[in-house]
Formats: structure tokens, sequence, C-alpha cells
């Protein structure tokens, strides 16, 4: 699919006011009063699905251009990749501003002593490693290890369904949908499964071809 | 004829009462939903007209009652009673309700009656979270007092709140309401009181024995194995302003109902 540089210009900057407009929807609630009485934590929450949300999305488009072949889901991944980031630090800032009140000494404390915390904390530093080595410096100085770093995601993934996992309450529904979704996307990546996404692109086109 | 100012808070600056917008749109009740949201923008079509409760158990005078006459021979009381959520939040709340103690002794216990076992309404086509697949919760909804935490004077069984019926989101027409424990004991929309011999397992203790106890007293001493019980944020708050205060043992009640727990190990029975 041949797309001209300028509409991929503009897919760049649609997808970076999609990926903003869900924070400013938000904090729109919160500015009129229609996020409820506890604002800090509809925040909290909302940006937590956020980053899964964030995360699913970058982890679609490998499989989206071996179906496509399209450049444009390409050119996203490293944007989406640190909205991810950018997301899961705006989690952690609500946690510690309006859940603990920016009290630092809870803050340590409950990061050692709570699972899930602990877990959150070590797929945010997975998103930081991959954040930090997002450069193009990084990637030539790391050259072919890159790839092997930035397989973190797969981990980080695993972590983040874990941690809202333990959140989750008396109904399994919410988080049954997003494992599913990260579930399907893994199997995606299969060797032998992702082997057939070309192919259907192909068929796809043999049949356009048999209609013409 | 409400019977009023009966418990007022002793902290009238800290105690203010939260407002109604917020009592009744920030619910749990997963009947409607596990969003704090669900409850309002659900609940209205439950039917709570007529409505009846069964007590029986190791009771002389069980069957099954209209609840006019379980709260007729009752006066209604205004409580203003703190509500420490186990989510460590907090709100204020100024109920109407009839001593829970009047019920049962009604109900005329035997020698056997140790402890009260309540159970919520069950009907999935009113409150769609029944209707989940996904849901942990075995229904009907269960708690459970031990006689004499039932028996005390703070112990109530609600109609209404802010001088006005219950709204369904709170438990219409009828729930318990125990301020010294945690908000999830007490149970709302209640059908069937039971008395019984043994401990009954409540709904939150069958799903997560290690995060939910029988007793549930609030205790800023011991912490939920995800958060710390020690503080609460008081609602409404701000996102400047968390309102973040310091949890009292027995939500602030020990005065009234710490001999309940003399020499019990409250680590161990949480």
């Amino acid at each position: 699919m041949a797309t001209s540089r300028r509409m991929l210009t503009l897919w760049r900057v649609a997808v970076f006011i999609a990926a903003l407009a869900p924070l400013v929807y938000w904090g729109w609630q919160v500015a009129i009063n229609a996020a409820g009485p506890e604002p800090g934590r509809y925040l909290l929450l909302n940006i937590g699905q956020g980053i899964l949300w964030m995360l699913l999305l970058t982890l679609s488009l490998t499989p989206l251009t071996k179906l496509t072949r399209w450049k444009g889901f390409t050119l996203i991944r490293r944007q989406l990749g640190l909205w991810t980031l950018a997301y899961a630090v705006a989690h952690l800032l609500c946690y510690a501003l309006f859940i603990l009140g920016l009290d630092l000494s809870r803050l340590g404390s409950e990061i050692v002593r709570r699972p899930y915390i602990i877990v959150g904390m070590l797929a945010l530093v997975g998103l930081i490693v991959m954040g930090v080595t997002s450069n193009k410096w990084s990637m030539r100085k790391l050259g072919k290890r890159w790839k092997t770093v930035h397989k973190v995601v797969y981990l980080v993934l695993g972590l983040g369904l874990l941690h809202f996992l333990w959140v989750v309450r008396a109904d399994l529904e919410q988080w049954s949908l997003y494992a599913a979704a990260g579930a399907l996307l893994m199997v995606l990546r299969i060797p032998p499964v992702a082997r057939q996404l070309p192919k259907i692109r192909q068929l796809g086109k043999r049949h356009q071809g048999a209609r013409a | 004829n409400a019977k009023w100012g009966a418990v007022v808070p002793a902290d009238r600056d800290l105690d203010k009462n939260t407002p109604f917008e917020d009592a009744t749109h920030y619910n749990n009740f997963y009947e409607f939903g596990t969003g704090k949201s669900d409850p309002s923008k659900r609940a209205g079509s439950l039917e709570t007209q007529p409505w009846s409760v069964v007590i029986d158990g190791e009771v002389g005078n069980g069957g099954r009652f209209a609840l006019e006459d379980i709260v007729k021979p009752s006066q209604l009381q205004e409580r203003i009673y703190r509500l420490r959520c186990v989510e460590a939040w907090s709100m204020v709340i100024p109920w109407l309700g009839i001593p829970l103690s009047e019920v049962i002794k009604r109900a005329e216990p035997t020698s056997k009656a140790k402890y009260v076992k309540f159970e919520t309404l069950v009907r999935p086509e009113q409150m769609p979270g029944q209707d989940s697949s996904f849901a942990l919760i075995d229904w009907p909804y269960t708690e459970g007092l031990r006689m004499d935490e039932a028996m005390h004077p703070l112990a109530i069984l609600g109609l209404g709140m802010y001088g006005r019926e219950l709204p369904n989101q709170n438990g219409a027409p009828f729930r318990l309401i125990v301020p010294w424990k945690y908000g999830f004991k007490s149970i709302k929309s209640i059908v069937r009181i039971s008395l019984v011999e043994q401990q009954p397992v409540n709904s939150w203790q069958a799903i997560a024995p290690d995060e939910y106890g029988f007793y549930a007293n609030v205790n800023p001493n011991v912490d939920h194995p995800r958060w710390s019980q020690a503080t609460e944020r008081r609602l409404p708050n701000s996102l400047f302003n968390p309102n973040i205060i310091d949890t009292r043992m027995f939500n602030g009640y020990a005065d009234e109902v710490g001999s309940l727990y003399a020499g019990m190990d409250l680590r161990k029975q949480f």
C-alpha cells in the first residue's frame, strides 16, 4: 500500500491527538466536577486502563503490518510505545499524589510491601528501559541486542495483566477481555501463526484480482 | 416521628455530612455492577414494593413478614455515622433506621442462636451484576454478625438517609448499618435474617479469606494485604486535597464497642 509522505505525517499527528484525547477528556471531567467525589481515583483507574489500551495497540502493530504491509503501522510504533510509558508514569503519579497524598515515606514502604505494586513498578521499569532506548542513537549503539532488549514488552504485558488481576475484586469480565486480547496478540507472534499473516494478505489480493 | 440526634459525631468539623449527591452516586453494590457509578445508573429498575423479609433459624417467632410489620413496632431514629469502606475511603451519612436488637428480640431467639446471618435479594433480571458470568460472588450476598454485635445499640437496620427513603443504590428498602465495621458488612436490600448456631461465611470472606475476615472491624493497625488501613480518604476530596485523615480504632466507636472484643487477637480475627 503506497501512501504519500504528507499523508503519513498527517497520520502520525492524528495518532498523537487520538492518544492524547483520553487524558484531555478525563481531565475535563475532573474540571467540570463530573468525575465523582474521588477525582484522583477516577484518574488513577482510567489512566490505568489507558496503559493497557496503549500497550495492546502497540503490540497489534506488528501483526497488522504483516497483514497489510502498510508502513503507517510501523511508523507509529515508537510513538505508541512512548504513549504507553507516558500513561504509566501518569498512573504512578496519580497514585503518589492522590492516593498517598505525596507521602514519600509511604510510597517507599508501599512499593516494597504490596505484591501488586511491586509487579506494577517492575512493568514500569520495563517500559522505562524501552523508552530510553527508543531513540536512533540507542538503536545504533545496541545493534542486534536492541531487539532483545525490546522483547521486554512481552514481560511488561504479563506483569501489567497480573497487576490488574490483583486489583480486580469481584468480577473478572473486564480483565478477561484485556487478557484475551493480550493472548491473541501473543498467539499471532508464534512463528507458524505469524507466517500465515502475509499469506492472508495475498489471499485477499488474489480474491480482489479474481473479482477484477 | 423520628427520634432526632440519637448519635451525632463528636467532631463536628471533621465529620461533616457527605453531600447527598456523593453518598448516592459513589456506591459499592456489586449486584448492579462493580463500578462506583454503576449502582446509581442501574438500580432504578429494582422494585422495592412490596418487600418481605424471612426471619428464620433459631427463633420462636419466625416466618415471612411484610417489611411494614417488621418496622412498625419500632421508632425511627436518626443516626449520623461515619462510614469507612475497606477500600480506605470514608463518608459521613445521616441514616434513618431502627435498632437491629429490637427486631431480633421480637423474633424470640432460642438459646442456640449465636450468630445472625443476613442475605440480599437475588433477582438477576433487575440486578444486572448477578447476571454476569464472570462474577466471583456466589449470590446471594451474605453477611453475618455475632449475637452480641447484633444486639449492640449502634447496630441499626436502615430505611432512610438524609431524611428521606433509601435510594435503591444505597440498599433500599432495608439494609444493615454497623458503623464500627468496614462498609461491606453493612449488607443492602435484605430479604432474609437467620439466627444460627454456627458462624456464617460472609461473601467477601468466601472470595478472599486472606483479605476479608468475618469481623471486618475497622482497625488502623491491621492492613489489608494490598493497602494500608492506617489512613482514609474522607470524601468528597479533590485532586490537590486528597483529604487523607487517620483511621480510628473501630472507626472511632471504640468506647462503645471495644468491650465486645476484649481478649481477642484482632490480627488473627480481622
